[in-house]
């Protein structure tokens, strides 16, 4: 019997190598190598994706764990001709220079904004009562630390998510 | 020991420095850059504005294409087996298990790997990128910790991986020298870069500072850091039809291409590399052992190779930077001004590579002193090779000589912005040239305005946030402008009018692409979208290291001569019946898509023109920068003001950083978008340098210790305030386009700014970096 999950909207088989990890699965298997890898070990953040929404890393998480779930990659978020609005405020503000994290950064502020629409508290979430988290500066910045970004160009990352994010709180759903 | 390397380079460096004297002579006319860039003068063209990545769209989707990114028909992957002794013979190596695991395709060590010669080290040649000069897995012997000891292949990196557990190796281990301070006892030697001594005395700097009424003498230390590009180094290899054919990461395609057709014995051009694509350089992506291996096992299994290193992979193989310990020592008298400046220590290296970490250099050019003594010593590790990271030298160098000034200026009762100033000199303080453009005053005064520098406390440890102490600090940031020899570059314009540029250059995230587009069109008079700029192939022209903050120079100085080139095809193609008839190449200028008469804009004939009346589908011309003698003609260099704002917390001493200015000096700037990223992006860097960044070496086996993303820190988005920037945006008149690069200045200044911020803050001088919270409290 094949197992499926689905990536980008698209069934695909679940592999039969067990030791193929979900990264490994989208850049070799699936040949979307828009998802990167940056360490293999769950510490720089660039094979950030998400998986019914939230965001995981999909270095540290097994192919074959993700039977019926939804997996959305970069690729699924937008496309060069058709942006996802946050990709272009990505380019406007311009919040890449090598654009190797950037993927990662992508999908991990879409999950980020979920995570903040929730309630879910951060390290830096002044009143843990509040109904509302207000999305500032440094709530970006705490929530997206897990995203290593090393030419530096965390100022205009901040500032893309804040643009997009403070445009309504809520980051459009990626296209499924 | 790499003596005889050294004394090669000497040598070689004494010619240059004869040389050097008479273009220090020579009249400005006769430089590359004593007539300035006619594109100096636009100032409302393409050139100066904040235009978006032109490769944004395909970065944001994850639509560029990277190394490791590229399938092959018939590919296999690799993975790595390193040595766990920093010198020793290989008694042993069974592969048996290895080679009978599921998938395998075979197992290269150095019994059955291709015989091919040694790396050409960078330095040694024009073209040579090699990190070290050391035999790839040639021998039975093992000279870092570290070192590939075998390769695996298999069909899906799963089992290779897999494999590598089952490679047993022995070895018989000879005692390495990997202890810095038992090094420096059997000796140490004057350290050798680019041809020079890292030796120079001006005056008794030591007599000078004896003497002086006021003098401060400090030791600092800085320890080896990693790159951590955060694209893991990787290679597609495959030969093809007896050409190699590498999908790499790389900064320097054409020493690359050139280098391994050296080891393998065949042409240049029959090796072809492409680096489309890189995800962050640094100086760390050059050629190390992981192109050549796979270039290897592709010839040894007889199909393409993927070797992409794993993040411990990189640590093992891709050297960082070396060590320093430093002494500055600096003398003035009441008002200030300097009377003796002292900067020498002791750095690691090793017997294999040309590379002391010149942490002086900086030092040259920054202030006026009566008397200078500057000494780089070296001792030689069995370690991985270091190298060049992002402003080897002056990162390291300006923290030790900016923090002595922090010093210098709180025992004269001096503002340090204003003790900085005193000292500005009129010319080259250590090589008595004239300065091409150097407007560091202006940076300071108009740096220190916008950071509200006046606010600052003088006293250390007074200004208090709850259990938060704040204080300011700042430094002189500072790098040269350099272009190396080499540069080439082609244009090809064609019947729609459209032109091309090919030159083989780099993109690593300076924004490359986008500024030269925009130069391109401005130098043709064409719009952006009517040129197209490729780059990242070794089979285009010009011999361009992304490296050195030199690219955009050399590639300015490349396309300079290239449509030198054209111009002068075209007006031969236009003949007698164009408006253009008998105008020579200097009198004509590219302008509305065509060339004109500069005094008469009215002769005119576009491109499409001239090509439709000859009959021609395109015109293309090639042309060679010239030597780079501008730089031994002026003292070329970039400034810049840092000022920092540090909290510390006075119950964990934990350092933040509030505020950030950088006050930058730096010719002129062609795209105020992308530079304010790589400027903000040297800064932060330097944060990392200043508050987290080491590579933690085991001085007892030579291994490198925090081998990951997780043990290794780097900054990250908590780490990094809103960083504010300002230029003075004031052209060179000697360089192309004005500008100088910018790639590197960002991380020079900034350790000190955040230091003398930290001691401003808490009365606490930490001389030791990084400064984390343990030697605050």
């Amino acid at each position: 019997m094949t197992m499926t999950m689905t990536v980008n909207g698209s069934p695909v088989s679940l592999p039969h190598d067990a030791r193929v990890s979900l990264l490994d699965l989208v850049r070799e298997h699936l040949h979307l190598p828009g998802t990167k890898k940056g360490c293999n070990q769950g510490a720089c953040g660039a094979c950030t994706v998400l998986v019914d929404g939230e965001r995981i890393l999909s270095c540290l998480a097994l192919a074959v764990q993700f039977e019926g779930r939804s997996v959305t990659t970069i690729e699924g978020v937008g496309t060069p001709g058709a942006l996802h609005p946050l990709q272009a405020a990505f380019i406007e503000h311009d919040g890449f220079q090598c654009g190797y994290c950037t993927p990662g950064q992508i999908c991990s502020a879409i999950g980020m904004a979920q995570e903040i629409r929730r309630g879910v508290p951060s390290h830096v979430t002044a009143d843990l009562a509040a109904p509302d988290i207000a999305p500032t500066r440094d709530e970006l910045r705490e929530r997206m630390s897990g995203n290593l970004c090393r030419c530096g160009t965390h100022n205009g990352i901040i500032d893309a998510i804040a643009e997009i994010v403070s445009a309504d709180v809520l980051l459009p759903e990626p296209a499924q | 020991m790499s003596i005889a390397k050294d004394a090669k380079d000497l040598a070689k460096g004494m010619l240059q420095g004869l040389m050097g004297k008479a273009v220090a002579m020579a009249p400005d006319s006769w430089i590359p850059g004593g007539e300035p860039d006619p594109l100096i003068r636009v100032r409302h063209g393409h050139v100066g504005k904040p235009v978006s990545r032109i490769d944004g769209p395909l970065k944001v989707a994850g639509a560029a294409p990277f190394a490791a990114e590229f399938p092959m028909e018939g590919m296999v992957y690799a993975a790595l087996v390193y040595s766990t002794i920093a010198k020793g013979r290989i008694l042993a190596i069974n592969v048996a298990q290895a080679e009978a695991a599921p998938g395998v395709r075979a197992v290269m060590t150095y019994r059955n790997a291709p015989r091919i010669a040694r790396p050409p080290v960078f330095m040694s040649d024009q073209k040579a990128a090699g990190g070290d000069d050391l035999p790839v897995m040639q021998e039975d012997f093992v000279r870092w910790n570290g070192e590939p000891v075998a390769v695996v292949l298999a069909d899906t990196q799963e089992q290779a991986d897999h494999a590598t557990t089952l490679v047993a190796v022995s070895y018989e281990l000879e005692t390495p020298m990997t202890d810095f301070a038992s090094a420096k006892d059997a000796g140490t030697r004057t350290a050798v870069f680019m041809g020079q001594a890292l030796h120079q005395e001006i005056g008794d700097a030591e007599k000078a500072l004896a003497a002086a009424a006021f003098r401060v003498d400090s030791h600092y230390s800085t320890p080896r850091h990693s790159h951590n590009a955060i694209e893991l180094h990787a290679v597609t290899a495959a030969w093809i039809g007896g050409v190699l054919r590498l999908h790499d990461a790389s900064q320097l395609v054409a020493h690359t291409a050139w280098s391994l057709g050296q080891m393998f014995g065949i042409p240049e051009d029959k090796v072809v590399v492409t680096s489309p694509f890189v995800g962050g350089g640094f100086g760390g992506k050059c050629l190390w052992q992981h192109q050549v291996l796979a270039s290897m096992a592709a010839k040894l299994v007889g199909r393409p190779v993927r070797m992409v290193l794993s993040r411990e992979g990189v640590y093992r193989i891709v050297g960082g930077r070396a060590l320093t310990e430093q002494r500055v020592a600096l003398a003035a008298d009441a008002e200030g001004k300097l009377k003796a400046v002292v900067h020498t220590g002791t750095t690691a290296k090793t017997a294999s590579n040309m590379m002391a970490e010149p942490f002086i250099v900086a030092t040259r050019s920054m202030y006026e002193s009566e008397t200078f003594k500057l000494d780089v010593q070296v001792v030689e590790l069995d370690m991985l090779a270091n190298t060049f990271m992002r402003a080897p030298g002056e990162a390291v160098g300006t923290f030790a000589l900016e923090c002595a000034m922090d010093e210098l200026a709180e025992a004269l009762d001096i503002d340090p912005v204003e003790l900085r100033i005193r000292n500005e000199p009129e010319m080259d303080p250590t090589s008595g040239l004239p300065f091409s453009s150097r407007n560091v005053v202006e940076a300071w005064r108009t740096g220190a305005e916008r950071f509200g520098w006046s606010r600052r406390s003088a006293v250390p440890g007074t200004v208090r946030d709850g259990e938060w102490l704040v204080g300011m600090g700042c430094a002189t940031g500072t790098y040269p402008y350099y272009r190396m020899p080499g540069g080439a570059a082609r244009i090809t314009l064609n019947a729609e009018g459209r032109a091309s540029i090919d030159i083989a250059a780099h993109e690593m995230g300076m924004g490359t692409a986008t500024a030269q587009t925009q130069v391109a069109a401005e130098r043709l008079g064409l719009p952006m979208g009517a040129v197209s700029f490729h780059y990242g192939d070794s089979t285009l022209p010009g011999v361009v290291l992304a490296g050195g903050s030199q690219q955009t120079a050399s590639i300015g100085a490349s396309v300079i001569a290239a449509h030198r080139a054209l111009v002068k095809e075209l007006l031969a193609m236009a003949g007698n019946d164009s408006p253009l008839a008998g105008l020579k190449p200097d009198e004509v200028a590219s302008r509305d898509g065509g060339l004109c008469r500069i005094d008469d804009p009215a002769r005119h004939e576009t491109y499409v023109s001239i090509l439709s009346r000859a009959g021609k589908g395109s015109i293309s011309a090639e042309g060679e920068a010239p030597m780079p003698l501008e730089t031994q003609h002026w003292s070329m260099h970039s400034h810049a003001a840092m000022f920092c704002e540090a909290r510390v917390n006075s119950v964990t001493g934990e350092v933040r950083i509030a505020r950030f200015l950088g006050s930058f000096d730096c010719g002129r700037i062609l795209n105020p978008k992308t530079a304010a990223s790589q400027l903000r992006g040297g800064i932060i860097m330097g944060l990392g340098l200043a508050l987290m960044e080491e590579t933690q070496f085991d001085e007892r086996n030579g291994r490198i210790v925090n081998a990951s993303l997780s043990e290794y820190h780097v900054p990250v988005h908590m780490d990094v305030p809103d960083i504010d920037l300002i230029w003075t945006d004031i052209a060179d008149p000697h360089t192309p386009m004005g500008a100088r690069g910018i790639g590197e200045i960002g991380i020079t200044g900034t350790a000190a700014a955040v230091a003398n911020a930290v001691y401003n803050a808490t009365g606490k001088r930490i001389r030791d970096l990084p400064i984390t919270l343990d030697k605050l409290l």
